[in-house]
């Protein structure tokens, strides 16, 4: 369910804003109209929806916008144009009183800079948002320690923030927000400020926080990994325009343009890309009934010497040429004419493992979902995937990719047969290429 | 340079004659009244306490916010007091300072308020701060007298004019100076605007507000000698007679009084300002 909508927010900093709108729908840029007219264009034409315990970053360089779109969605910063709608309504007519009430209920904020009061322990600022809200002291007191609990600060209730490390007042970030029990965090950088090896951490205690509360975040960054790692999806901004949006996986393999393929081609791939993003669709397999002449065909065709043997999309196992010869005699399969020795794995499974995976099997992998075979992944396709052959691909070529699916991460076939050449035969490999 | 006569002493005589006395003189006699009866009342306290009483509380008062050095201090400033005999004098510069503080503050906080919230408030309190800053006191001292008529009451406001200020400035300053984040936090969490000014802009202004405080009540005392020549009694009197009989040793035993009250009441607010957790994270 949709619960947070933004449609066609605009925020122009400057007196007469409708003439800075129509310049950037001319086709404008920021600069140009900062010189002409003197106003900033802060956000332009922001269009998204966030699901239901969605964790959707907006990521960008600094002065892409991207902290500015955040404070749009609380009305920290009052939206020129269009609405935002959280949980059915439009905040941005609501007057003073019931915007207070649904940053109050809903909407948590974490700062990237941490803002905790500096006067106040940190369980009197865990307790801000209940205290405002007129909650009696007890009660509280309660929910701000569970609060705190949860962020794995018990024991720090009446330490003064600045007696804290920086990881540990994020903490204390995160449960002011957590306190108030509300639905929407709003995360502005809250990891940046963070040296890397606890922003890691910080990373994934969100992550297991998310997975027990099932919260809707939305988290800004200008770190691509840290999007990658955290974000369901992910909205890239470039001078206040969203230029892309789209699950990680698609933001690597099929960047939008040439601002976002050159952010996605420092990213380690092999942390990003899924066993489903790589593998290619099983095509050339061979049907159980068929029986092994059939399947000595398809391998002569395909120039492979194994083959994948299903029976009504139920894998059964992989027939090599060395035993399909033999059992053409008996004209139909039987259960010990197939070899049960190949990995198989999950199409969730990340490129990291499938590498090792590849690295100690001479057969392919089979991707499989209960007993039903999703694809095959062959040595060239990771080399080629972390390759990031994909990324090169024009924004007029995605179409094609479009066509092919779950398969859409395959290599382009001579890109693969180079590939193979090279490194990929000497491990045996090289049957279930076409 | 005399191209143009401009009478400007005689129209501000006949605008006070003619018109501002007959038509204000009631009121600002009403305002008065009050300042009037605090004073008296207050005055009447510091005088009906024993000096042994006071200076004891005075002193376990400073030996808890500021050690013993503040303490003993205290204690062998009042005994001098005790000594030249000016106990009664200094009660009367103390409740004058005390009350005229009081309304400095009163008045002055939530004026800087004010104008740290509205860029409008800003620019009227400015320039009239800056005009009672720099006017010279012996000014405003004259038509304080035409309104008040001479005694405590004109040397209260005249003192009240002179030190409010500060207060006001430094209010102003710590309000503004609070981090850009914490507010955004505080609004983020849906505060109304009272929770934010009493639950984070306040707290967070505090030093400043209290270095506003100290200032205030520091200047106040300065005003001792001026107000006791619109009728103040006290230690400023001791020295204006002292001037009066170009009697040496009289001056400086009233100076030194002046010179005892101010370090106490310095060390005491100053005090007042720093508290608080001193691990505060000033980013």
């Amino acid at each position: 369910m949709a619960k947070v909508e933004v449609r066609h927010v605009s925020k122009i900093f400057g007196d007469r804003p409708e003439v800075a709108l129509k310049m950037m729908q001319d086709g404008a840029d920021k600069e140009t109209i900062f010189r002409e007219t003197g106003m900033t264009v802060g956000v332009y034409d922001a269009n998204f929806t966030i699901e239901e315990g969605e964790i959707f970053v907006i990521m960008g360089l600094s002065g892409s916008g991207k902290s500015t779109l955040l404070r749009l969605i609380n009305r920290l910063i009052e939206p020129t144009f269009g609405e935002v709608i959280i949980d059915g309504r439009d905040i941005v007519r609501m007057k003073p009183r019931e915007l207070r009430e649904v940053r109050r209920k809903k909407l948590g904020m974490v700062f990237q800079h941490f803002a905790l009061f500096p006067r106040r322990t940190v369980l009197d600022n865990v307790a801000y948002g209940l205290e405002i809200r007129g909650v009696p002291q007890k009660e509280r007191a309660q929910k701000a320690l569970e609060a705190i609990h949860m962020v794995g600060l018990a024991g720090y209730e009446s330490s003064y923030p600045g007696e804290l490390s920086g990881g540990m007042q994020q903490r204390v970030g995160l449960a002011r927000a957590l306190a108030g029990d509300v639905d929407i965090l709003l995360m502005d950088e809250a990891f940046s400020a963070l040296d890397p090896l606890i922003r890691g951490e910080m990373q994934e205690e969100l992550l297991n926080l998310q997975a027990q509360m099932k919260k809707t975040i939305v988290f800004i960054t200008h770190d691509l990994d840290e999007a990658l790692k955290l974000g369901d999806r992910i909205a890239i901004m470039k001078d206040g325009r969203i230029v892309q949006i789209g699950t990680p996986q698609t933001i690597v393999s099929q960047p939008a343009d040439t601002y976002v393929a050159q952010f996605v081609e420092k990213v380690d791939r092999s942390k990003v890309l899924l066993a489903r993003d790589v593998m290619k669709r099983p095509d050339v397999v061979a049907q159980w009934k068929d029986g092994p002449r059939m399947a000595i065909r398809k391998m002569e065709e395909a120039g492979i010497s194994s083959i994948f043997v299903v029976d009504r999309g139920h894998l059964k196992g992989l027939l090599t040429i060395e035993r399909a010869i033999p059992a053409t005699k008996r004209g139909a399969f039987q259960e010990e004419d197939l070899e049960q020795d190949f990995p198989r794995t999950s199409p969730e499974t990340p490129l990291t493992e499938l590498m090792e995976i590849a690295a100690e099997t001479r057969y392919p992998i089979a991707v499989v979902e209960g007993e039903k075979l999703l694809g095959i992944i062959v040595r060239v396709l990771i080399l080629s995937a972390l390759l990031g052959q994909q990324g090169e691909v024009a924004p007029s070529d995605r179409s094609r990719h479009d066509h092919e699916g779950a398969g859409g991460m395959s290599a382009e076939p001579s890109a693969a047969l180079d590939a193979v050449d090279g490194g990929a035969s000497e491990g045996g490999a090289p049957h279930a290429l076409r | 340079m005399h191209y143009v006569d401009l009478p400007l002493r005689a129209w501000t005589n006949q605008f006070f004659d003619d018109y501002f006395i007959p038509r204000f003189g009631a009121f600002f006699e009403a305002l008065g009244r009050p300042i009037e009866s605090l004073l008296t009342f207050l005055e009447w306290m510091l005088s009906t306490v024993p000096a042994e009483v006071l200076a004891a509380v005075l002193v376990i008062v400073a030996w808890r916010l500021r050690g013993i050095g503040l303490a003993l201090f205290t204690l062998i400033g009042l005994l001098y007091i005790g000594s030249v005999d000016l106990w009664a004098e200094a009660m009367r510069t103390l409740s004058i300072v005390l009350v005229a503080a009081l309304f400095s503050l009163l008045i002055g906080i939530p004026l800087g308020i004010l104008s740290a919230k509205s860029e409008m408030a800003s620019r009227i309190v400015r320039p009239i701060l800056d005009f009672m800053q720099t006017l010279p006191s012996f000014v405003y001292l004259i038509p304080t007298i035409l309104l008040f008529g001479i005694g405590g009451v004109a040397a209260t406001i005249a003192t009240f004019v002179f030190a409010t200020p500060p207060v006001v400035r430094l209010t102003d300053l710590g309000i503004r100076q609070v981090p850009r984040d914490l507010v955004e936090a505080a609004e983020a969490f849906g505060s109304t605007r009272w929770q934010m000014l009493s639950k984070v802009e306040l707290p967070m202004a505090r030093p400043s507000i209290m270095a506003g405080v100290n200032q205030t009540i520091m200047l106040a005392l300065s005003m001792a000698v001026i107000a006791a020549m619109i009728g103040a009694e006290g230690l400023g009197k001791i020295v204006i007679s002292g001037i009066s009989r170009v009697d040496v040793g009289l001056g400086l035993t009233g100076g030194l009084g002046i010179v005892v009250l101010a370090i106490i009441l310095d060390r005491l607010t100053e005090s007042l300002a720093r508290e608080g957790k001193s691990n505060v994270n000033t980013e």
